[in-house]
């Protein structure tokens, strides 16, 4: 049972290296509408979403004011060796998805694979974030 | 523009594209010429660079990658170990039994009679249950990441598991 009152996921945020470029991505590519883009003054607010879902990505500039520069210079090399961040979506067809990313130039790092909960595939983000979109078996 | 990367950030990322690569084409001898090229790299630079990054060989990588995929069929399937063994890349059954339970901790016969299938996105399954490298005894080991003492590495044993270098 819960008792803490707490209702839904509502945003997680992803590391970006350049926040106009995850935008370009998250949109053109992937179809995520832009829920807030603030300037702050210390920092861009630019969350998107999937259309018609609440859950909110915070495109997130790897730096100030979350990080000193050491450490975002550490984060920077995690995002860009592949070790942080990861977004998982789902798709009415997996197969049109895939081809309009291919076709695109996305990367690509898995193709369509069946699996026993679905079909997915695994692709990248401009800055080494993996995203993967399956298909449930179910639909 | 933002920010441009800086040179290590750029080193991933190239060397990520060609880890990519290989995870794609795990079943395939590795050709290390072409993951060189991907990264921008010359064949003599590819794997200390890759080992810099990752912390381990492209061929000891790519071990792991097919034994993790070889868990997964045989957790997931009934295919008798030798076509898992052919169909996650090794070219004879002693070296993919040999080669798993050095990873592993246990034999592929053993595994699949204690592990069952899941349900679980086969990227997670890729990350979180890709079997470590074996610590000292004592270290850390969970049910599916058996922390076992890596083999010594030789130009033989390279060959015969299909590198293809420079």
């Amino acid at each position: 049972m819960n008792t803490n009152h707490i209702t839904s996921l509502h945003i997680r945020s992803v590391p970006v290296l350049d926040q106009d470029e995850a935008l370009d991505f998250y949109t053109t590519h992937l179809g995520f509408e832009v829920r807030d883009d603030i300037d702050l003054g210390f920092m861009r607010w630019l969350t998107v979403g999937v259309p018609g879902q609440d859950t909110s990505i915070l495109l997130e500039l790897v730096g100030a004011p979350m990080h000193d520069e050491a450490t975002a210079a550490q984060v920077r090399e995690l995002v860009a060796k592949g070790a942080l961040g990861g977004v998982f979506l789902l798709s009415d067809d997996v197969h049109a998805t895939y081809a309009a990313l291919r076709d695109a130039g996305v990367e690509i790092t898995q193709e369509p694979v069946e699996q026993p909960y679905g079909t997915d595939f695994g692709i990248r983000d401009p800055f080494g974030n993996h995203v993967r979109i399956n298909q449930p078996a179910t639909t | 523009m933002g920010r441009p990367p800086s040179a290590q950030e750029d080193t991933n990322r190239r060397m990520l594209r060609a880890r990519d690569e290989m995870d794609r084409r795990y079943a395939e001898p590795l050709d290390v010429p072409t993951l060189a090229a991907i990264a921008h790299l010359s064949v003599s630079q590819f794997g200390r660079v890759f080992k810099d990054v990752y912390g381990e060989t492209p061929h000891r990588y790519l071990q792991r990658r097919r034994v993790e995929r070889a868990m997964t069929l045989l957790r997931q399937t009934d295919r008798p170990v030798t076509d898992v063994a052919w169909d996650v890349g090794f070219a004879s059954l002693g070296t993919f039994s040999r080669t798993f339970s050095n990873v592993v901790g246990c034999s592929p016969t053993e595994f699949r009679a204690g592990h069952t299938p899941v349900a679980v996105p086969s990227c997670f399954i890729a990350a979180w249950t890709r079997p470590r490298e074996r610590e000292a005894p004592g270290g850390p080991a969970g049910p599916d990441r058996a922390v076992v003492t890596a083999a010594p590495r030789t130009a033989v044993s390279e060959k015969r598991e299909g590198v293809v270098a420079g």
